[in-house]
């Protein structure tokens, strides 16, 4: 009778089951505008107008629909099972972004150990670099291609040495999870002073990386001659890096949102889904970048 | 049941039910949802059907005769997108929505905003991409695997393709999170994984299967998007890259797919087999299993659909075996579904007729899988006819008639109305002859050698393609049939019953007919759970 099942239920409150909501089509909606718009730009039928709108409404989309979703968590509208489905929702939503990355990593992979070896000749493979390229591909990695792709005309170019900049930043991100830990502790303690310090320190370190970042971004495209377009390399290398860099930005501002409402003095010691997603998404960023650091700048 | 229908009673005085337009728009019931879901499939399907009518119109005879070839290859792209994201996964989505709640006795989908949200990005999806019909340089028309450096061709219409699959991407993400965290959170109490109906198992294990290939998706055609608009070189050989590269990741989500759009097929036909057999289902578990195994196997056998491009030996020997694997808990499956109808007390209604078609059909195509599975076989047959009529014999007669027995099981519990017996029946008949004439002689024309993809073939193809575009007809026009059989039902047909079909056991038969606004918005009690998981 008593299994693990029926004590994650309170029978006596029921689940919480939102009336019509105007927010959901509002938001396919704003997608819709956002990627029409991006289309058109892309398309060059039209500038960045209706991309921009799309942007405002994505704005308008989050503030809005957070707020009833923080309203009714402050009014106590969620019980105990409720809170699980959004941490159930939160953990499976990061698995999907985690095989968002997987796929750049793939082609990563495949592209060193795979196909540029094989563009070079490799074993039984010889005859693609003799017949294409007349035997002139010195495939290693980092490399740009056969034809030497970017925008040096010598199709040179350099690469970030790992134990520079990137480890700074791997060291900004590690500490970053540190705080946030640290921040999670006196949550669950109810020391509300150190929680708001710590939240902001991670914050703030988290748009420091940011800051790194774009000064490596900036050193690359104007001394290195690593550019999206310099082949392969440049390519693995801006999505990766840059798509990271996209989901540390987001995470940060989702930590600037928490941050107002620990200021507001949202959340308990015992309840505080809210604070926990941010806190895993920030871990999870935090492992993408060590995957980086380990596979794109050091070996 | 006393008590369910007790409790339904008094909670009718504060149902809180909108009305109009509202209620559609702004949606965050189940039911609601999963009808939305299931429309909007059908339109596509129609849409869909009438682009692959255009495309058996254009191979009627040998010859150029009605479309313009760029306009062909568009309409195989968009049918199969269409097709693909358009009706069936939406179609397997909105069967979720509306039965997986009534299964594991719970009041609504857990996150029923999120659920919404999910629904109306199709609709603007689609919009993205049917628009590429109208944009100078026409739809895609390099295949729906947009295969590089072809995909790269495309016109004007190429970020609105690559924005609706992400579009798609999200909202099936979304929807499978949906289904997830209902199933594992949501269960009434007592409920315990291994009592579920095999519906909401298949569905779960889809759902896996999405959250994990999806993202892959939306990864490749990104990259596809980059080296199209921002100089990047993942598939540029003079750039280190590899066009090859893009047909790995599109096939490691690819054939997963596959599986997301079969899977809840078993699930459904799991549940009609045993009703109309009037016995327990054979082999429950190792049904589960079975399924789970296919979805394992699922990630590891994606390059069987590359063995022509070029692969090192050992590869091409990995993927075929691994490929063959899968004909184990497949095989399973079949046997299982065999042995439940052994012996039973079986009647032919129109879900149990379409349920019966699935078991020979699909296996057949299931078995053609098989032989394209082959390494030096699959080079003879590879992008020949033989690939085409392989999966339309597991898709139509596999995912879509199973959809169709699906709506036909579980119409009278959503609309309280029972469909005409009689049209139902003609329309199976229709369809299953249709659907034959249309695909069996794709076989020999891919065996002699026609190839895919091409609006014009030798003359000595010319009686088959004449004998499959007459199927085609036949098919297509009595899908008319489905509809208007529904439509009939849900506007006069008679009152069904709370169970209509005697030998069906599970929760959604627990419930009164038409199943209420609002169900279990208690749990329901134990003695009624464990006779409605009678395996």
């Amino acid at each position: 009778m008593a299994n693990a099942h029926a004590s994650t239920h309170s029978t006596d409150e029921k689940y919480y089951i939102p009336h019509e909501s105007a927010w959901p089509i509002y938001g396919s909606a704003t997608l819709f505008v956002l990627m029409f718009g991006l289309c058109g730009w892309l398309n060059e039928w039209y500038g960045p107008w209706i991309f921009a709108i799309g942007a405002v409404m994505l704005v308008g989309l989050f503030v809005g629909w957070f707020a009833v979703v923080i309203d009714e968590h402050q009014k106590g509208m969620y019980n105990l099972q409720v809170d699980k489905s959004f941490r159930m929702g939160m953990m499976w939503f990061i698995i999907s972004e985690v095989m968002f990355f997987a796929a750049f990593f793939g082609a990563l992979f495949y592209a060193r150990h795979l196909s540029v070896p094989w563009a070079g000749g490799e074993g039984v493979k010889i005859f693609n670099n003799l017949l294409l390229w007349q035997g002139s591909y010195d495939a290693g990695w980092p490399t740009n291609g056969p034809q030497a792709l970017g925008p040096r005309d010598d199709g040179s170019f350099e690469t970030i040495p790992a134990f520079g900049l990137p480890a700074i930043n791997t060291a900004i991100l590690l500490l970053s999870g540190v705080t946030i830990t640290i921040a999670h502790h006196a949550l669950q303690e109810g020391n509300r002073r150190i929680l708001n310090i710590f939240l902001a320190v991670t914050f703030l370190l988290g748009f420091f990386f940011l800051g790194l970042q774009m000064w490596e971004y900036s050193h690359a495209y104007k001394d290195l001659g690593l550019q999206l377009s310099t082949g392969i390399y440049g390519s693995t290398f801006f999505m990766l890096t840059g798509f990271h860099g996209l989901h540390v930005t987001l995470g940060a501002i989702m930590l600037v949102v928490i941050w107002f409402r620990t200021m507001k003095g949202h959340f308990t010691p015992q309840r505080h889904f809210g604070f926990e997603a941010v806190a895993w998404y920030w871990h999870f960023v935090d492992v993408v970048w060590l995957g980086l650091f380990v596979f794109v700048y050091w070996v | 049941m006393a008590n369910t229908a007790a409790h339904d009673a008094t909670h009718d005085a504060h149902d809180h039910r909108p009305q109009g337009l509202k209620r559609w728009l702004y949606a965050t019931n189940h039911k609601d949802i999963g009808t939305m879901y299931l429309v909007f499939a059908c339109v596509m399907f129609f849409l869909g059907g009438a682009m692959a009518l255009l495309i058996r119109l254009e191979l009627f005879q040998p010859g150029m005769q009605f479309l313009d070839p760029a306009f062909y290859n568009s309409m195989t792209t968009m049918h199969a997108l269409l097709m693909i994201f358009g009706a069936v996964m939406p179609a397997w989505t909105g069967l979720a929505n509306w039965m997986v709640p009534l299964q594991v006795g719970a009041p609504d989908m857990a996150l029923p905003r999120l659920n919404n949200f999910s629904f109306w990005l199709l609709p603007f999806a689609f919009t993205l991409l049917l628009l590429t019909l109208f944009v100078p340089g026409g739809a895609p028309a390099g295949g729906w695997t947009l295969y590089p450096p072809l995909s790269l061709q495309a016109g004007d219409s190429f970020p609105l393709t690559i924005f609706a699959i992400h579009l798609l991407g999200i909202s099936s993400i979304l929807g499978a999170i949906n289904v997830i965290v209902t199933i594992m959170n949501m269960r009434a109490p007592g409920m315990g994984l291994l009592n579920m109906s095999l519906f909401c198992w298949t569905w779960l294990i889809t759902a896996y299967l999405l959250i994990l290939v999806m993202p892959v998706l939306a990864g490749a055609v990104t990259m596809l998007l980059t080296d199209y608009f921002f100089d990047t070189a993942f598939f540029t050989a003079a750039g280190g890259g590899d066009p090859v590269m893009f047909q790995h990741i599109f096939w490691f989500f690819g054939h997963p797919e596959v599986y997301i759009l079969i899977l809840p097929a078993f699930g459904v036909v799991s549940e009609i087999i045993p009703t109309f057999s009037r016995k327990p289902l054979f082999g429950y578990e190792s049904m589960v299993y079975a399924t789970a195994s296919i979805a394992f196997l699922s990630f590891i056998v994606w390059a069987h659909h590359m063995f022509t491009v070029g692969m090192p030996l050992a590869g091409q020997l990995f993927f075929m075996l691994s490929t063959m694997l899968i004909a184990v808990p497949t095989g399973v499956k079949v046997f299982n579904w065999c042995a439940t109808m052994w012996k039973g007390s079986i009647s032919f209604e129109t879900p149990m007729l379409f349920a019966i078609a699935f078991l020979f059909l699909f296996t057949l195509g299931g078995l053609s899988g098989l032989m394209l599975a082959i390494v030096p076989a699959d080079f003879q047959y590879h992008d020949t006819y033989f690939v085409v009529a392989h999966f339309h014999y597991v898709l139509v007669p596999g995912s879509v008639f199973a959809i169709m027995a699906a709506v036909y099981y579980w119409l009278p519990k959503w609309s309280g109305r029972m469909y005409d017996e009689k049209i139902g029946k003609l329309h199976f008949w229709m369809s299953a002859i249709g659907v034959n004439v249309l695909f069996f002689p794709q076989h020999f024309l891919g065996l002699a050698g026609m190839p895919r993809r091409i609006p014009d073939y030798a003359t000595q193809f010319a009686d088959w393609n004449m004998v499959s575009s007459v199927g085609a007809v036949i098919f297509g026009f009595s899908q008319l049939l489905f509809v208007y059989v529904i439509w009939k039902a849900v506007r006069s047909g008679e009152t069904a019953p709370q169970r209509p079909w005697e030998g069906a056991h599970g929760l959604e038969w627990e419930l009164p007919t038409p199943a209420p606004y609002h169900s279990w918005d208690t749990p329901p009690p134990r003695e009624v759970i464990t006779k409605g998981a009678m395996h």
